[in-house]
C-alpha cells in the first residue's frame, strides 16, 4: 500500500465507468438534495431508498438489472406518497414506518429466494451495499440520461422550489401549482435514490443524497452556491471513495478490496462533522434599534 | 367603477360546515390604507385568502381590478402571517426579495446589475439593506416582517396584503413596520389591507377599517365603525367601546369568559 493512486487506476475499464457514471449521479443527488434537506423531505428521501431496496432485490430474484427494480418501486413508493400527502404531514409516521418494515421483509425473503436458486452470494451485498465496480455496460446510458433528466427537472423548478419552500401560500397567490410542482420534484428524488443506490446501494443511497446537501448547507448561504458546493462535495466523495476502494485491493486482507460505499459513506459523513463543528460564521453585525432608526429616516 | 381594486359582494364562505364569513361586501381603491380588526377566529385570514384567490367562495362575487382574478397576477402583494424557516434554509434576505421579482417561473435566469440594484433598492426603502447578506432564518420575526414586505412589494402591486404583520412584536418594531408601510403607501399609491387583532398601533395611518366578528364585517371609518352600537350588533351582544389615555378598548360587558373572547382584541393597555 505504497502509493496515493495505485499502478493501474487510471488504465482500469471498470474504473472510468465506475468515474463517469459516479460523477454524474453525485452531481444529481447533491443537488436534488439540496432542495430534499430545504423541503424537509430528508425522511421521504431514506422511505423511498428502503422501497427501493424492496424493488431492488425483487428484479434481481426475476432476473433483470436491479436499477430498473430501484426506479419503478421508487418512483411508484413516491407517486403513492404523493397521492396520500405522505411526505411532509406529521402523525403519519406511523404508518409510514409500517410500511417501510413490510417493504423490507419483503426484500429480505427476494434476496434469500435468489440467493438460494442462483447461488450467488454477492447479490445481497451488491443491492444492499452498491456495486460501482461491476456495473454493466448496458444500463450505463440509461442511468446517465435518467440521472440528467432528474437534474435538469431540480433546475427548471428551483425558482418555484424555493419560493413554495418560503410560503406554499404566496407562491400560490403567485399562480404556481404548488402541487404538481411538489409532485415532480417527488419523482425526481425518487430517480436520484435509484440512482445512488446503484453506486452506493439502496440502504445507503440517502447518505449520498443528504450528506453533501446538509455540509454545503452549514457552509455557504446562497442556493447557486449551496447546489454548486454540494456538487463538489458529493463528486469528492465519490471521485476518493472509487480511488481509495481500488487501492484497497492491496490492502489486508490482500486482494480483496474494501467496499466503494464505506469510503464513501465514510468521506460524507467525515465532511458533514468537519462543517459542522466549524466555528459557525456570525451573522452580519446589526447596530441596535437599526430598526426603528431606519424605518423613520426619509428614504 | 374602474379604479376599485377590490370588489367583494356579498361574500360567504362556508367551511366544514360552518359559516366563517357572512354577506361581506367591501370594496378597496389605490392608495387606501385599510385595518383588517377583529379577534382572533373571527375570520380575517380567511377573508384575505378570499381576495388571493386561495380560498374558493361559496356565495357572492369577487372582482380584482374589476373583473375575475388572473392566475400568475402580481397586482396584489402578499406577506402571509408567519413563516416557518429552518435556519438551514439556503436564501439571504436578498434572494428573498428577488424571488419577489420572478419566484414563480420556470427555468434559470442569469444574474444582473439591474436585478441586484433593484433588490438592493427595494431593501433600502423597507430599512433592511443592512441584512441583505444574512440568511433569512437567522431574522428576527420583526426583520423578517420587513424583508416580507419587500418581497411582496419588488413585484410593484396596486394592493399589498399583511396578515397579522404585528403579531409578537415588539413596540419598536411595530411602530417601525407600520411607518414603512404608511410611507410606501402614499409614496407609491399603493393601498394595504392588514389584519391585526389590535387596532391601536394603525390608528394614525388608517383610512378605513373594516371590522371583522363572528364572519361579519362593519367598514367604514374608524369614527363611524368603533362603536358600541355597531360592533354590539356585529358581537351579537352587548360590546362596550372604551377610548382611555388615546388608546381603544373593545370590551364585552357580560359574562366574564364571553369577555375574555372579545376583549382579546383590545389588548389590554401594555
Amino acid at each position: 500500500m505504497g502509493h496515493i493512486v495505485e499502478p493501474g487506476f487510471f488504465a482500469s475499464g471498470p474504473v472510468h465507468i465506475a468515474l463517469a457514471v459516479g460523477t454524474v449521479i453525485a452531481i444529481t443527488s447533491a443537488v436534488v438534495g439540496v432542495f430534499t434537506v430545504t423541503r424537509g423531505q430528508s425522511f421521504a428521501g431514506h422511505s423511498l431508498a428502503d422501497i427501493a431496496t424492496t424493488g431492488g432485490s425483487g428484479a434481481f430474484l426475476v432476473g433483470v438489472n436491479q436499477f430498473w427494480g430501484y426506479l419503478a418501486f421508487g418512483a411508484g413508493a413516491a407517486a403513492f406518497m404523493e397521492m396520500i400527502g405522505v411526505q411532509r404531514r406529521q402523525g403519519r409516521d406511523v404508518a409510514t414506518g409500517v410500511v417501510l418494515g413490510a417493504g423490507l421483509g419483503l426484500a429480505a425473503l427476494f434476496l434469500y429466494l435468489g440467493t438460494e436458486y442462483s447461488s450467488t452470494t454477492g447479490a445481497s451485498f451488491t443491492i444492499l451495499f452498491g456495486s460501482i465496480f461491476v456495473l454493466t455496460a448496458s444500463t450505463v446510458p440509461a442511468l446517465i440520461t435518467s440521472a440528467l433528466l432528474a437534474l435538469a427537472t431540480v433546475v427548471v423548478l428551483a425558482r418555484v422550489l424555493l419560493l413554495s419552500s418560503l410560503s406554499p401560500d404566496i407562491a400560490a397567490a403567485r399562480g404556481v401549482p404548488v402541487r404538481a410542482v411538489g409532485a415532480l420534484f417527488l419523482m425526481a428524488l425518487a430517480v436520484s435514490v435509484a440512482l445512488s443506490a446503484v453506486i452506493i446501494g439502496a440502504v445507503l443511497s440517502t447518505a449520498l443524497l443528504v450528506g453533501p446537501a446538509a455540509t454545503a448547507l452549514r457552509l455557504v448561504k446562497g442556493p447557486v452556491r449551496a447546489m454548486v458546493t454540494a456538487a463538489g462535495i458529493g463528486v469528492l466523495a465519490v471521485w476518493l471513495g472509487i480511488l481509495l476502494a481500488y487501492d484497497s485491493y492491496y490492502w489486508p486482507p490482500a486482494g480483496r478490496g474494501w467496499p466503494v460505499s464505506f469510503f464513501v459513506v465514510t468521506l460524507v459523513v467525515v465532511g458533514y462533522l468537519a462543517a459542522d463543528l466549524r466555528p459557525q460564521a456570525r451573522r452580519v453585525a446589526l447596530p441596535q434599534n437599526a430598526d426603528t432608526e431606519q424605518a423613520c429616516s426619509p428614504v | 367603477m374602474t379604479d376599485e381594486l377590490v370588489r367583494l359582494d356579498d361574500v360567504g364562505v362556508r367551511l366544514g360546515g360552518r359559516e366563517v364569513l357572512c354577506d361581506v361586501s367591501l370594496t378597496i381603491r389605490p392608495g387606501e390604507f385599510t385595518g383588517l380588526i377583529g379577534p382572533n377566529g373571527a375570520g380575517k385570514t380567511t377573508l384575505l385568502r378570499v381576495i388571493l384567490g386561495l380560498q374558493p367562495v361559496t356565495t357572492g362575487s369577487v372582482l380584482i381590478q374589476g373583473g375575475p382574478r388572473p392566475p400568475r397576477d402580481a397586482s396584489i402583494g402578499y406577506v402571509p402571517q408567519k413563516l416557518s424557516i429552518e435556519p438551514d434554509m439556503p436564501l439571504r434576505v436578498k434572494d428573498v426579495v428577488a424571488l419577489g421579482i420572478d419566484g414563480n417561473k420556470f427555468g434559470l435566469r442569469l444574474p444582473s446589475r439591474a436585478r441586484r440594484e433593484q433588490v438592493s433598492d427595494m431593501l433600502t426603502a423597507v430599512g433592511a439593506q443592512q441584512y441583505a447578506d444574512a440568511r433569512i432564518g437567522e431574522l428576527s420575526g420583526g426583520e423578517q416582517q420587513r424583508v416580507m414586505i419587500a418581497h411582496a412589494l419588488i413585484s410593484k402591486p396596486r394592493l399589498l396584503l399583511l396578515d397579522e404583520p404585528l403579531a409578537n412584536l415588539d413596540i419598536s418594531s411595530e411602530q417601525g413596520i407600520v411607518s414603512v408601510l404608511a410611507r410606501l403607501a402614499k409614496a407609491e399609491r399603493i393601498a394595504v389591507l392588514l389584519s391585526a387583532h389590535d387596532m391601536n398601533p394603525l390608528m394614525p395611518v388608517m383610512d378605513r377599517i373594516v371590522y371583522v366578528a363572528a364572519g361579519r364585517v362593519a367598514v367604514g371609518s374608524t369614527d363611524e365603525v368603533v362603536q358600541p352600537e355597531v360592533l354590539s350588533r356585529l358581537y351579537g351582544r352587548h360590546v362596550d367601546v372604551i377610548r382611555v389615555h388615546g388608546r381603544v378598548l373593545v370590551v364585552a360587558a357580560e359574562g366574564v369568559d364571553e369577555a375574555a373572547a372579545v376583549a382579546e382584541d383590545a389588548t389590554a393597555v401594555r
